[in-house]
Parts: structure tokens; C-alpha cells; sequence
């Protein structure tokens, strides 16, 4: 059985893991790669990173925290964050990235996502979505982007239906409105999601305990959540999250390493 | 010992390169037919399209060095893509395969509510006591991303077996040759113990 997967997702900036709430400052917590490899260690099913760097000039940065993350973990990563090339998913899949991730620059260049496809394959593309609540849109929800700060005129039911067209393998859907707060996801939107599209959807945003998991993978009818705050800062592990996930009933990866 | 990595522009080799890295084993990527028939033994990964896939290794000869290197009896393993082109024949533009393995590769059915591809880990169920799962627990998870997978046209030349709507084949063995459609090199901790099994893995010694 297919199971579900927990996700980690790491924002990094001039080389530093670094949390920010509602995207107003940021405050670093960590080496990337030191924290993903204990996730690794305590049985991750996969990561995800952002480059929140501002400037591309220290883009050489974030590919070298990207090279050093493939040579020590083995479980699938996805990288995100200044993707706005056929060239610049390149540099991120040789240096071991798994998936790229797309957000912005599709809302901007929805043929990057088509590019992208064709070129390394659909399971190679992920788009990365912002959603708010929106009554004026037609799903109730509006796509925006720039890290919630910048409304567009996307509907995000229709947005993620256009982006399966186009190619996209994935879609981790981030709510803007749940973001930050840890009160839980929010389910409306992913299980709406979930159901219109026929690939995986990543829950993101408002994770603070297990229940939250469990309630998004179940009744959010979501392949995968994830999740940042509540391991980063050490209230829960990989393993507890898991053994709430499997006492709920999920199929989860619970034996991850030899004895 | 040294490993030889088919480069046949078939996705990226970079996670199956940083993996054998990391187990420490002597290795050369290459898509020189020469070269690769070389080593000792030989791994053929690969994502993506099977029929250009197929175009590509028959452009370079890989696809004769491939069937050289599995008669002359080194171990071979497969991975993903590289497990389904070993057999005849391949649903995905309908491309004729290596035929080193009788049987065909076909699409997880649409309309059925099932996510295509299945992306993610996914227990597997293998032959007991095989050395290529030494040390792994039967129903150990490993991680899969495809939207094809293998139909062996005999039960004995199935390996392992998953379940995605209905069971399936998830991996091939036949003499000298293993292949497996999940990927060991992003199965953590137990996808190594994998890849670790096939460096050792002498196909002559019944188990």
C-alpha cells in the first residue's frame, strides 16, 4: 500500500535554515544540511528546499548547500525558490535534487511548467502554489504569490487543473491563511484540491501537532503533509509524528533503518 | 571491484552516482559500450521516456553492450526505467525493448481514482531469503516514482512484488540480471542495504 508521506521543508537563506511567520522576518535556526540529515536519521520520507536568498549573486550558495544535502541523504528532495528556467532546474537536478519546485515564476510563465516537463519529465516538476481564502473567486480560493503578498487573478482550483495539464507531476499546496499560525491545515481547500487533480498534492501550512497531520491526510485527502515549525524547533520528532500517523490508522513508513 | 554506471542521457545519475559514492565502491559513468564492458558489474538506471530511451542506447551501441555484458554472467541491476527496458516491449510509445527478459511494460490504469504516476514509498513484498534483501525486513518500504511497471511474462522471473490498486511486479530476476522499478538510491537506509546486497551478489551461489 501506498503510503503516506511526511514532509520537512527547510527555508534557506545565504546558506542558513531560517523561519519566518506570515513571511514578516526571518530568524535563522540552522545548517540545512546538518538539520536534514537528522531528519534523515530519524526517518524523513522527503524534503523539501527553498531558497529564500535575495540576491542571485549568492545563488552559488544555495547550490552548494544543494550538492551537499544529495551526497549524504538518500530519501527523494525537492528544491525550490528563484526557478525561472529550463537552465536553472538544470543546475539544481545535477547538483542531486530530485523535483524542482515552481511557484511564482509559473503564475508568471505558466510555459516553464510545459518546458520543464518535457525536458526532465513530469515527475521532475512541482508546482508550488499560495492559496487564500478568496469568496470573490469562483473555487474560493485566489492563487497569489511572492510569498502571500502579492494577489493574482487565478482561481486556485483552475490554476492547479491547468498546471496537471501542463505537466506538473505534483502540487504542494500552501494555505497563506493557515501558514504560520499552527492551528492546523487548511482542509477545505486541500481535500478540493486533492479530489479535482489526478497527482499528488503536498498539504502545507499550519501544521503544529500529529492531529493536524492525520486530519489533513484523511479527511484533506492529502498524498503527503508538511511540515516545518514543529520539528525545527524540537517539540516533535519524525518518529512521534509517524507513530501518531500509524495509531490513526495511516499507512506510514515506520522501519527506516537496519537494525 | 568496479561498477559501471550506463549514462544514456536517461534522467539524472546523480543520486545512483552519490549513493555508490557513499558505499565506497570504485565506479565509472560512462556511455562509451568499451568502457562499460570493463567493469564488474554493471548498474543501468534511468527516468524518463522508454522509447527515446531505447533510441538513445541504440545510437551508442549500449543496447549490445548491455545484452553482452548480462550473457557474459556479471551481475546487472536494473533501476526503474532500466527495469523496464529490459523487457520486450514497453506500452510507452509502444517502443520495442532490449528483450533480454520476456515479458512487457504497461500503464497503471487511468480512471480508477488511482494517482498516476504512483510517486512515494510503497511496501515491498520479495522472494524469501534472497541475498539481494539480506538484512531487509519483508514489507520493507522503498520509494517508487513511475507511471509504467513490469509484466514478466513468467512468475519465476518476478523478484518482488507491490501493491498500488491491484499487485504488481516491482522487480525482475533472471540469472544474472536484477532489476528494480523503485529506486534503492532514494530508499534511505535500506535502499543502500540494497545497493550494498548487489555489490556483493554472486548469481551462481543458490540461496
Amino acid at each position: 500500500m501506498l503510503e503516506k508521506r511526511l514532509v520537512v521543508c527547510l527555508d534557506v537563506r545565504d546558506g542558513k535554515t531560517t523561519k519566518g511567520i506570515k513571511f514578516q522576518g526571518n530568524v535563522d535556526i540552522g545548517d540545512p544540511v546538518e538539520m536534514a540529515r537528522l531528519y534523515y536519521e530519524q526517518g524523513v520520507d522527503e524534503l523539501v528546499f527553498y531558497d529564500i536568498t535575495a540576491s542571485s549573486e549568492r545563488r552559488g550558495i544555495f547550490i552548494d548547500v544543494v550538492e551537499r544535502v544529495a551526497a549524504q541523504i538518500f530519501v527523494p528532495f525537492c528544491v525550490g525558490g528563484g526557478i525561472g528556467s529550463v537552465e536553472d532546474m538544470r543546475a539544481v537536478l545535477l547538483a542531486g535534487a530530485e523535483k524542482i519546485s515552481v511557484n511564482s515564476q509559473a503564475v508568471l510563465n505558466p510555459e516553464i511548467i510545459n518546458a520543464g516537463a518535457a525536458a526532465f519529465g513530469a515527475q521532475c516538476i512541482v508546482l508550488g502554489m499560495d492559496a487564500a481564502g478568496d469568496p470573490d473567486m469562483k473555487s474560493g480560493y485566489r492563487v497569489v504569490i511572492n510569498g502571500g503578498r502579492t494577489p493574482t487573478d487565478k482561481d486556485a482550483l483552475e490554476w492547479a487543473l491547468e498546471a496537471e495539464r501542463r505537466g506538473a507531476g505534483e502540487i504542494v499546496l500552501n494555505s497563506i491563511d493557515a501558514d504560520g499560525t499552527q492551528d492546523g491545515y487548511e482542509i477545505p481547500l486541500t481535500r478540493m484540491i486533492s479530489e479535482a487533480v489526478g497527482i499528488p498534492v503536498v498539504a502545507s501550512g499550519g501544521a503544529g501537532k500529529p492531529e493536524h497531520l492525520a486530519e489533513v491526510l484523511s479527511e484533506g485527502k492529502a498524498d503527503a503533509a508538511l511540515v516545518a515549525s514543529m520539528v525545527h524547533y524540537g517539540s516533535y520528532s519524525i518518529a512521534e509524528i509517524k507513530q501518531h500517523l500509524d495509531a490513526a490508522g495511516l499507512p506510514v513508513r515506520l522501519t527506516y533503518r537496519p537494525e | 571491484m568496479k561498477v559501471g554506471v550506463v549514462d544514456y542521457d536517461a534522467g539524472n545519475l546523480k543520486s545512483v552516482q552519490t549513493a555508490l559514492a557513499y558505499l565506497g565502491v570504485d565506479q565509472v559513468v560512462s556511455s562509451n559500450p568499451e568502457e562499460l564492458l570493463a567493469a564488474d558489474r554493471l548498474v543501468f538506471p534511468g527516468v524518463g521516456d522508454a522509447s527515446s530511451a531505447m533510441r538513445v542506447l541504440r545510437s551508442r551501441g549500449l543496447d549490445a553492450m548491455i545484452r553482452e555484458f548480462v550473457s557474459r554472467g556479471d551481475p546487472v541491476l536494473g533501476i526503474c526505467l532500466g527495469s523496464q527496458i529490459v523487457l520486450e516491449r514497453s506500452e510507452e510509445g509502444n517502443a520495442d525493448c532490449l528483450g533480454i527478459v520476456p515479458g512487457v511494460s504497461v500503464r497503471f490504469p487511468q480512471g480508477t481514482g488511482l494517482k498516476v504516476p504512483h510517486m512515494g514509498w510503497n511496501q515491498v513484498s520479495f522472494r524469501k531469503g534472497h541475498p539481494l534483501f539480506r538484512g531487509i525486513p519483508q514489507g520493507t518500504s522503498f520509494y517508487f516514482v513511475h507511471s509504467y511497471y513490469t509484466q514478466p511474462s513468467r512468475a519465476d522471473l518476478v523478484l518482488c512484488e507491490s501493491e498500488y490498486g491491484e499487485k504488481f511486479c516491482c522487480g525482475l530476476l533472471a540469472g544474472n540480471l536484477a532489476a528494480t522499478q523503485f529506486h534503492p538510491e532514494k530508499s534511505g537506509e535500506y535502499g543502500l542495504k540494497l545497493l550494498s546486497n548487489f555489490l556483493y551478489w554472486d548469481p551462481e551461489r543458490t540461496y
